[in-house]
């Protein structure tokens, strides 16, 4: 391993050294405040490092290049250090800020691991960032597991009964999608003969027996099924989605928020990748396995939604629904793009799908993390979950009610936020690539969704303060949260939620910078570059 | 060197004084309101100065067309934003910044007791912001947005005290009338939408403006891309919405409502800007009305109606403000009237000089609001010997209202009348005269009820303002209206009101000459008919001369008026001083005031009730047509089938989401089971209809 090698995964490295080195100062020092400014300050390490590597990409240090793994280096087949990857290194590092930023107030709450808890955070940040690099199925494995494991510690962190069940549950689903994605993995091994994904695409194309069965195999049909299911566990899709409220009930509310972005995220991007370099000539049984998907994902979430009356419940079902349409993206690309590849071609198309898809991740971060933040500081001002108990929120704290509004608006997908324009470019995308059915069914879905997230905002706006809400906690969890009220206000949390809502209207104002950047990330896909 | 950021700049100051206001100033610093309006003042001071920098380099010939950012792309379409300078934006931009800069600086005064001074300036920066980014817009939608954005703060401005009934019911009512016509220039935009492909094919942008002004021209093949019925329809759409925005017959209802508003906003808004934006709106897509001569026929026809009916609603009303209201209505049918006949440049000249005088004519009104505590003229009379300034100043405001030779006024009504009667090869020669025949009768009503209005309110004897109005209320045992105040200071209001009037009272005087000199080469570097050549240039498509001056127009136009102007003072100074010593009742009849109007009988009812257009409008056609009729059917509808399908639809979600619910039993194995067999399904779901994915 060369010092080059190093240099190519140094922004991993620096984020998982991070968090080691949270953990360490948590026993070295008693001033417990200087830990998230640690984390913050840190952050900057492997950000600088990823920007480094995204200046030598665009060729400020030489030539131009596609991918920074040279093909002697021994990290050749596993990790590709392109754009594709690093626009999700920003996505994260951005994320895992803004989350230690709204947290600090959180943490001071809890009697001892803080650092434990910055630290767990940052070690599954560092797997993401792996996740979004790797080119190869064992590579895959260990990443997902890495993103994993810490998440799982942080679900079960308040040790109490809800936390608890939430961590266990958490790992079980985990351990059955790990198994599940092994196997898949083996199977498509066993049948092409390779790990990386450039062997496996390579491997499809000598061998293609049965041309009439889905993937030319049933090895492979069912490593493919195997996988994905495996997959649809991070992206919280359908039918890998049940763990979901429970754990976004259970665990304390920070981890819920990075964990419905960032793992998420990650999960799109692995499952853009597998789908664009693996299968380039795939796309049509892609297509069909995740537009039934997303269809089945959004009704589901949606339709359960509306019944729940605990927030956070509320949120799981809310993220299986985004899921839905942003797998939409990931179906039309399918379609059009690395399917009918070497037929008659689309010209630029092909990007249109993928990159509406990292733009709705983008988007999809910054509106759900409003919203979470929002539901941090609420949650420590009135120590509840209950929908019910945000009565009259606006006249207790018109900020917070603002900023959870323009969050919930954003989810709809309603203008000037981002998730409108990524909502208006997925849709569009679909109806490209012939899945009509698919883009109105993900309208009428939005318009179901609209009931659920106005509820809210008209309990928060039109109904009175409930009696005794504002001092006493209410609910049955109120007791067993670390969110005890208090009426200091938590201006950190404040920060973040003001950050956060101001990304998510900038995207709706000035989509373009963003999308010229998913537009060239996704470019580093070699189903894309294909054309 | 004009560089876009600096045009944006015009634009964004205003806004970022709206957002400083609203975020900063009122949560925090609301003690100190009166820091909005510097604030304000600040900002709108250098956007001033960037527009008539803009205007000057624009007319000294550089190059200000900037490339469109594409926001969206939507298929053929790309919502794109953009800004688009030509002699009528740039001439836009100044008015704009510039009466609403004075305004603000009289707001400081008249506003100065009022609590919500802070949220006042918060509206005032958003709509100045709304009307510089409209007059910029490059793009349809753009355009669309801001005209919006126009209409939602002028909604706030009027419902700015919105715990007086009859404010918060002029602001619905504005803005529901305003949307009516709303609704045809959406669907104009939305017709434009969907010619997209065509449009392509010949790569332009739909939703682009020049690009519309483009396929409305003909084709060297024949036909145009946008042309025929289609074009006139488009036409009317735009029509529509201007029509709504500038009072125009029969949306003008909504207008001498808005009054209820404080008066700074009555005369920048509902004087000088914001009703002128129809105006702007049919000037902007002019192109397109000079192909379809059915569309311009209607414009012509509703612009001088709307100047003849508005002018004869002037001569009955006894609110000053309201008076003044059916003169804007009547001065904006006349810009619409040489719009349809062709007068272009005459037209936005008339636009030009109008905002000023109109402007200082409401100023004036607040000011001697503030010394009587009321806007009804029947409890003022006498104020010129207290309020001297103001009494010169709405003296010369009238006189250019008017038309009399040279205030402001008069260069530009001239222009219209003579464009009018030359007429021009867009619209038949009848129509020509006919709107001819109605702008002249305008002038006279127009005279008279200024002097009616000017006598009234400054001559004769003091007849107690508020004071007096409230105890008449008192004695007839009704509520007072909610704008009258008891406090009666009969006195010249502060300078900081004063100055701002004075400023306008010298744009009064000399906008009108200065900007197109007549009879000479040029005077201080303005060259002759600078105004109207300039204005010229920005009729790309085809060639529209501006007429020149015409001694017998002017000749005859100035005798109409002072015939008006004789008229009024016969009514209201010569017969009122000589039946005054006839009776012996002096003392008692002081506050009193005879109407000679009212001797014209059923004509006076019919013209003080509006020709019954409120009534028309709110019980035929709202209450016993739209509510009964309309609304019953639509009720029944609704109770029977469409609540029926909603809750339908609606139990259909709920339930089906609880029995999903059911699903979430907690037990983890379960969900488990749900994982693996999910992935059978999937196998099976190839096995059954995956065979030929593989073609």
């Amino acid at each position: 391993m060369s010092l080059h090698d190093l240099y190519l995964i140094s922004p991993q490295l620096t984020m998982a050294g991070l968090g080691i080195l949270v953990i360490l100062l948590d026993l070295a020092t008693d001033r417990k405040g200087w830990l998230a400014a640690a984390a913050l300050l840190g952050l900057a390490a492997p950000l600088a490092l990823t920007l480094v590597q995204l200046a030598q990409l665009t060729g400020i240090y030489g030539p131009a290049l596609d991918n920074l793994t040279p093909a002697s280096s021994i990290l050749a087949p596993s990790l590709s250090v392109d754009r594709f990857g690093l626009f999700f290194n920003f996505l994260v590092i951005t994320a895992a800020a803004l989350v230690i930023l709204a947290s600090v107030d959180y943490v001071k709450g809890l009697t001892r691991l803080q650092g434990e808890f910055y630290g767990l955070l940052l070690l599954s940040a560092s797997g993401m960032m792996l996740l979004a690099s790797a080119t190869e199925l064992i590579t895959i494995y260990v990443a997902l597991e890495l993103t994993t494991l810490p998440l799982v510690a942080l679900a079960a962190f308040l040790m109490n009964a809800r936390s608890g069940e939430a961590g266990v549950k958490f790992l079980i689903i985990s351990a059955i999608s790990s198994a599940l994605t092994l196997y898949g993995m083996a199977l498509i091994f066993g049948f092409t003969g390779s790990t990386s994904l450039e062997g496996i695409a390579a491997g499809l194309g000598q061998a293609t027996a049965q041309p009439n069965l889905p993937f030319g195999s049933y090895a492979l049909l069912v490593g493919v099924a195997l996988l994905t299911v495996g997959i649809a566990f991070k992206l919280s899709a359908v039918p890998s989605h049940m763990w979901v409220p429970d754990v976004y009930e259970g665990a304390p509310t920070p981890v819920v928020a990075f964990l419905s972005v960032a793992s998420k995220a990650v999960a799109f991007g692995l499952l853009l990748r597998i789908v664009y370099t693996a299968f380039p000539e795939m796309g049509p049984e892609w297509g069909i396995l995740l537009a039934a998907l997303a269809a089945v994902s959004m009704t589901v979430g949606n339709l359960v939604a509306i019944t729940q009356s605990n927030i956070r419940r509320l949120f799981g079902y809310s993220t299986i629904a985004h899921a839905g349409y942003i797998l939409v993206g990931v179906a039309a690309m399918s379609q059009t793009g690395a399917g009918e590849n070497g037929v008659a071609g689309g010209g630029g198309f092909a990007t249109f799908g993928p990159s509406s898809v990292l733009f709705y991740l983008a988007a999809y971060t910054a509106a759900n993390l409003t919203a979470f933040f929002a539901i941090i500081a609420i949650g420590q001002r009135i120590g509840s979950d209950r929908i019910d108990d945000y009565g009259g929120m606006v006249r207790r704290s018109p900020f917070l009610a603002v900023a959870l509004a323009l969050a919930l608006i954003a989810l709809i997908g309603v203008p000037p936020t981002g998730i409108f324009v990524a909502k208006i470019y997925i849709f569009t995308a679909a109806v490209k690539s012939g899945l009509v059915w698919l883009a109105v069914l993900g309208v009428i879905n939005s318009v179901i969704s609209a009931y659920y997230y106005v509820k809210i905002i008209r309990v928060m706006f039109l109904q009175p303060i409930p009696e005794g809400g504002a001092e006493t906690a209410t609910g049955e969890s109120g007791d067993e949260q670390p969110e005890a009220p208090t009426d200091q206000p938590s201006k950190l949390t404040n920060l973040a939620v003001a950050l956060a809502a101001l990304a998510t209207v900038l995207l709706g104002l000035a989509p373009g910078p963003l999308l010229q950047a998913a537009e060239s990330a996704v470019t580093a896909l070699s189903g894309v570059a294909l054309r | 060197m004009v560089t876009e950021p600096l045009v944006w700049a015009i634009f964004f100051l205003p806004l970022l004084s709206f957002l400083l206001i609203s975020l900063v100033i009122r949560p925090f610093l609301n003690r100190y309101g009166w820091l909005s309006g510097g604030l304000l003042i600040v900002a709108l001071a250098v956007s001033f100065g960037l527009s008539i920098w803009v205007l000057r380099q624009h007319n000294q010939g550089a190059d200000l067309t900037f490339a469109a950012h594409t926001w969206l792309e939507l298929g053929d379409a790309s919502i794109e934003l953009g800004l688009l300078l030509d002699p009528l934006t740039t001439i836009m931009l100044v008015v704009v910044s510039g009466v609403s800069l004075v305004v603000q600086i009289y707001s400081l005064g008249y506003m100065r007791h009022d609590p919500g001074i802070a949220r006042y300036y918060a509206y005032m920066s958003l709509f100045t912001a709304s009307m510089l980014g409209l007059v910029l817009s490059a793009n349809i939608i753009q355009l669309y947005a801001f005209w919006e954005l126009v209409g939602i703060s002028s909604y706030l401005l009027i419902g700015f005290w919105h715990d007086r009934p009859a404010a918060a019911a002029a602001a619905k009512k504005a803005f529901i009338v305003t949307r009516i016509g709303d609704v045809g220039f959406l669907l104009a935009i939305i017709y434009l939408f969907f010619q997209g492909a065509e449009f392509a094919a010949a790569g332009l942008n739909p939703l682009h403006i020049p690009d519309i002004w483009q396929a409305a021209q003909p084709l060297a093949t024949g036909g145009a891309i946008l042309g025929g019925a289609a074009l006139t329809w488009v036409a009317l759409g735009i029509f529509a919405g201007a029509a709504g925005k500038s009072g125009q017959f029969p949306l003008h209802t909504w207008l001498p409502d808005a009054m209820e508003g404080p008066t700074p906003v009555s005369a920048l808004i509902h004087a000088a800007t914001m009703v002128a934006a129809g105006v702007f709106l049919v000037a902007r897509f002019y192109p397109l009305f000079q192909e379809t001569r059915e569309a311009l026929t209607v414009v012509a026809l509703v612009g001088g109606f709307t100047a003849f009916m508005a002018a004869t609603l002037g001569l009955v009303m006894n609110d000053i403000k309201r008076v003044m209201a059916y003169s804007t209505i009547s001065q904006l049918g006349y810009m619409m009237a040489a719009l349809g006949v062709g007068a272009f440049g005459p037209a936005l000249f008339h636009l030009f000089t109008h905002a000023w005088f109109k402007a200082l004519l409401f100023l004036g009104a607040g000011s001697v609001n503030h010394a009587s505590g009321t806007f009804n003229m029947r409890y003022m009379g006498g104020l010129r010997r207290q309020m001297p300034w103001t009494y010169l100043l709405i003296l010369i405001g009238g006189l250019s209202l008017v038309g009399i030779i040279p205030l402001a006024g008069f260069w530009s009504k001239d222009e219209i009348l003579t464009g009018a009667w030359l007429g021009s090869d867009l619209v038949d020669p009848w129509v020509a005269r006919v709107v001819f025949g109605l702008l002249l009768a305008a002038v006279l009503l127009t005279a008279f009820y200024t002097f009616r209005m000017i006598f009234l309110t400054f001559h004769g004897e003091f007849r107690g303002g508020g004071a007096q109005e409230i105890a008449d209320a008192a004695a007839r045992q009704e509520p007072p209206p909610a704008s009258v105040s008891e406090e009666v200071h009969r006195a010249e209001s502060p300078l900081v009101m004063v100055a701002p009037m004075l400023l306008l009272g010298v744009a009064a005087i000399i906008a009108g000459y200065l900007a197109n000199p007549q009879w000479v080469k040029s005077i201080l570097t303005i060259p002759a008919h600078w105004f109207a050549e300039y204005v010229e240039s920005a009729v790309i498509f085809g060639h529209l001369e501006t007429p020149h001056f015409n001694f017998m127009i002017a000749i005859i136009s100035t005798l109409v008026a002072l015939a008006g102007i004789g008229l009024a003072w016969l009514l209201y100074q010569l017969l009122p001083s000589r039946q005054a010593p006839e009776g012996e009742e002096g003392e008692e009849s002081q506050g009193e005031l005879a109407e000679p109007l009212t001797k014209a009988g059923p004509l006076h009812t019919l013209l003080s009730r509006k020709y019954f257009a409120d009534e028309l409008y709110e019980d035929v056609l709202v209450r016993r047509g739209f509510y009964r009729a309309f609304a019953g059917a639509v009720d029944w509808l609704d109770r029977n089938w469409v609540d029926g399908l909603v809750d339908f639809i609606a139990g259909v979600c709920r339930n089906s989401g609880r029995l999903l619910a059911q699903f979430q039993t907690g037990q983890v194995q379960f969900y488990g089971a749900v994982i693996v067999l999910g992935a059978v399904l999937i196998l099976v779901g190839y096995l059954i209809f995956g065979a030929g994915l593989r073609g």
